[in-house]
């Protein structure tokens, strides 16, 4: 039997183990053939051999850079408000309804962001008549990561010992300055936990992404313009491209790969961090 | 008394809390506002030709749609539902928590959970469609899924298994019982809400999923899958097809559909997880 | 400054919910002196101290009766100001509760709270501070550091310095030593000694010992009612309730 328990145990690690051989191995050997500057590169005509996915990896940045200022300072400040500015009464059910929308499917959003956010956009915000493009997208993004900030920061805050709020009111200070200036900052590992979490979220999201996003391979240049994220890069030529064209998308999956290491590897050092901070404090407070 | 100072540090901080209880409403109002606009917009066309008739231009229909779902569930699942409970079983009853292999296995388990589902499609396509040469299928599909879901089996079977008392363990060895039947017949048992609720979550991200399946299953949105190595979409799938493809209302409408599934996948799951969750408290 | 800082009780319940938690209470606080609180465990002693600046105020349920008065001021008056009169009324732990920030950070907090904002300003206050913790020799060097870094005396010595940074007239403690070891306990009874020419401190402890060394009056609670208060020597030499006696004779407690 245990052997059996045994193989499932280590199914993980093999099946982690293939995604990184046949993603490497497809994807590499295509970036050695076109040439590190030809797959880095601006140009991404691939009827011409062009396979350049820097405008993409730019649009990624931007999206999710512009979807976290957007929905960290929300839901942070969300979190904040459950945490203490809101009726002891209210916290639960919002806590769960939060909780229900974190595992709305990712089409929702994109369908919502099809339908609602872009002709919204398109008529009465947009320059130039487009609804598509970087803002849209961020819009989308900021709002489906928000059940995710809230949720991981007010984790975070209710981890933070609770003498550290009576300390701060004994001194004088008042509820507000207790949180904002005490347990907020002491909370900080966790939060960039969640932003880190939520930075995977946006910058690994294809399907609300390719919805809102337009697809022209462009570098972005204003904030309604046709782009295309790597995700979408992924997502668009899927069901239409073969031979070189379709292998330039897996070697889009590699970079994307990485980038889903990068982020996994700091959450987990923020959360050691986390774990570690509270332990240190509960063992001073004992 | 109070210096002028120390008035302004009391507004200030007044300030950003009224700031705090705004973004609350803000966010509240967003989220409802995504349900309200999907709903309003959806279930005015939501009749039985979309959900049950046969596929024509003109009219479309979800009959693909929901037996391409049910199959990825099976699929997945069958594949899944095993190896992570095995997986848990290992990691919690026949392992130290220090030992180096636990640990390695550890984080590739969470490595697996923070993978974008597209790159685990791209996986899927290379394997599955290419390497292995089955074309677009639901098999390759649903296998992929079956890795992309495991971590979350992994993760909260796990838990649930820990959660189980020490002392029930050891009362059983001190009967005389094998580690392999106190496992069995006494802390599985005692862990089945926890793991049945992980396992309808994980048909939760099943049904949610489409990202991996755009390359692996290959949106087949008119026939309906003969078996496991036919070509097929899903009902998430069929929501970006719709919205993509000209057919707004019937993606509005399948949007409903699929909002109402996992909202109802939810909620089982948290009401069976409390059902279940007294009844142990009760017993122990 | 001709305020004063006395605190006077007349008649005061507290409860919490249907829990009637102290009872009849009156006692009189003298100025700049040490005045401690004996008693046995849940008797409380804990909950008469955070009486004195609101702490009780967290509590959902709480409920108070009665005068309370520092001075001539009634701090549980309509319009009282609660975060100046816990200016005035600083707190000790019985826990050391440093905030997760440098040190330097951790005793300019109240300062920084009531506006002081100049660098100048709050050096010298911190300074100040933390020498009447006696801890600015061990500190000076490891301003920056995080203050968790701090042994568990030290923790506590910052936690008075950042107490008397607010410029409190009243010190509350907690059973500050409790959690502390010999050493660390016997330097901080030498700090209450100092301070109390300043401060009027009200002082919570187990330690009978402790309360006969650093006090000049002792409270002796039980069952949520002071039972007798005194001169210290008093007290302990010649209790006049059994009940006290037995207690501080160690039959019961």
């Amino acid at each position: 039997m245990r052997g059996i328990f045994l193989f499932c145990a280590v199914f993980s690690i093999l099946a982690l183990g293939c995604i990184c051989v046949f993603l490497l191995a497809n994807g590499l050997p295509f970036i050695g053939k076109v040439g590190l500057g030809n797959f880095f590169g601006t140009k991404w005509d691939i009827h011409n051999g062009d396979y350049g996915i820097l405008s993409m990896i730019v649009a990624s940045l931007y999206v999710t850079a512009l979807s976290m200022i957007f929905g960290v300072s929300l839901g942070l400040l969300t979190a904040v408000s459950l945490y203490k500015f809101c009726p002891r009464r209210a916290v639960a059910p919002i806590r769960q309804m939060v909780n229900l929308l974190a595992g709305i499917p990712s089409v929702i959003y994109g369908l919502f962001g099809l339908i609602i956010i872009v002709p919204f956009l398109r008529d009465y915000i947009s320059p130039n008549g487009v609804g598509y493009g970087i803002l849209a997208t961020s819009l989308v993004l900021s709002v489906m990561v928000l059940p995710t900030i809230v949720g991981v920061s007010l984790d975070a805050l209710n981890a933070v010992p609770k003498n550290y709020y009576e300390g701060a009111l004994a001194l004088g200070a008042t509820k507000e300055q207790g949180v904002f200036k005490v347990m907020l900052p002491a909370a900080k590992s966790g939060i960039m936990a969640a932003v880190v979490l939520s930075i995977g979220r946006a910058i690994g999201e294809t399907m609300a992404v390719i919805m809102v996003i337009g697809g022209s391979p462009a570098m972005p240049t204003s904030l309604f313009q046709s782009v295309r994220t790597l995700t979408a890069n992924i997502a668009m030529g899927a069901t239409e491209l073969s031979g070189d064209p379709m292998t330039a998308l897996v070697a889009t999956g590699v970079v994307l790969f990485f980038f889903a290491l990068l982020l996994n590897a700091s959450f987990s050092l923020l959360k050691g961090g986390e774990k570690r901070e509270n332990k240190r404090a509960s063992k001073a407070n004992s | 008394m109070k210096t002028s100072a120390h008035q302004r540090q009391i507004l200030k901080y007044a300030a950003y809390k009224l700031a705090a209880q705004a973004a609350l409403a803000m966010t509240l109002i967003a989220l409802i506002a995504v349900i309200i606009f999907i709903l309003v917009r959806g279930i005015p066309h939501i009749n039985m030709q979309l959900l049950f008739g046969d596929y024509t231009s003109r009219a479309p229909s979800l009959k693909p749609a929901l037996v391409g779902t049910l199959y990825l569930i099976v699929i997945a699942l069958s594949i899944a539902a095993p190896i992570g409970i095995g997986s848990a079983i290992f990691l919690s009853e026949y392992t130290n928590s220090k030992s180096r292999l636990i640990r390695i296995v550890r984080v590739a388990v969470e490595t697996l959970a923070g993978i974008p589902s597209i790159v685990y499609g791209v996986f899927g396509y290379v394997v599955f469609v290419v390497t292995l040469g089955f074309g677009y299928s639901l098999i390759g599909g649903g296998i992929t899924l079956a890795i992309m879901i495991l971590p979350v089996i992994v993760r909260s079977t796990e838990e649930s298994l820990l959660a189980v008392p020490r002392s029930l363990r050891e009362g059983s060895f001190a009967l005389g019982s094998s580690k392999v039947r106190t496992t069995f017949a006494v802390v599985l048992p005692c862990a089945a809400s926890g793991m049945v609720t992980s396992l309808i979550l994980a048909v939760g991200r099943v049904v949610s999923e489409s990202a991996v399946l755009i390359l692996t299953i290959g949106m087949a949105v008119r026939v309906i899958p003969q078996n496991v190595t036919s070509a097929g979409t899903s009902l998430a799938l069929n929501v970006y097809y719709f919205g993509s493809h000209g057919y707004p209302e019937q993606a509005a409408a399948t949007g409903v559909v699929l909002l109402v599934l996992v909202v109802a996948i939810n909620i089982i799951a948290t009401v069976l997880g409390k059902v279940f969750g007294k009844g142990e408290l009760a017993d122990g | 400054m001709d305020e004063r800082f006395n605190i006077t009780v007349r008649g005061c319940d507290l409860y919490y919910g249907d829990l009637h938690a102290l009872k009849n209470i009156n006692i009189d606080i003298e100025e700049h002196a040490v005045t401690a609180l004996i008693g046995p465990s849940g008797c409380g002693k804990s909950t008469f101290i955070r009486m004195l600046n609101r702490m009780n105020d967290l509590v959902d349920d709480c409920r108070i009766t009665g005068e309370i008065k520092i001075g001539e001021q009634d701090i549980y008056a309509k319009g009282t100001d609660v975060t100046m009169l816990r200016k005035n009324v600083g707190m000790v732990f019985q826990k050391p509760n440093p905030f997760p920030m440098s040190v330097y950070d951790n005793v300019a907090f109240a300062p920084r709270t009531f506006g002081i904002r100049r660098k100048r300003e709050l050096d010298g206050i911190v300074e100040h501070s933390l020498r009447r913790a006696g801890l600015w020799d061990e500190a000076r060097d490891r301003l920056r550091k995080n203050a968790l870094d701090l042994s568990g005396g030290q923790q506590q010595r910052l936690c008075i310095a950042r107490a008397l940074a607010a410029d409190p007239k009243i010190l509350l403690m907690d059973e500050p030593t409790s959690a502390l070891d010999p050493i660390s306990t016997g330097i901080i009874e030498e700090l209450i000694d100092e301070l109390e020419l300043d401060y009027t401190i009200v002082i919570v402890t187990h330690n009978m010992q402790q309360a006969a060394r650093i006090s000049h009056k002792t409270a002796f609670f039980l069952l949520g009612e002071i039972v007798e208060y005194g001169r210290t020597e008093d007290i302990f030499t010649n209790p006049k309730d059994k009940r006290t006696e037995n207690y501080i004779t160690g039959r019961f407690g």
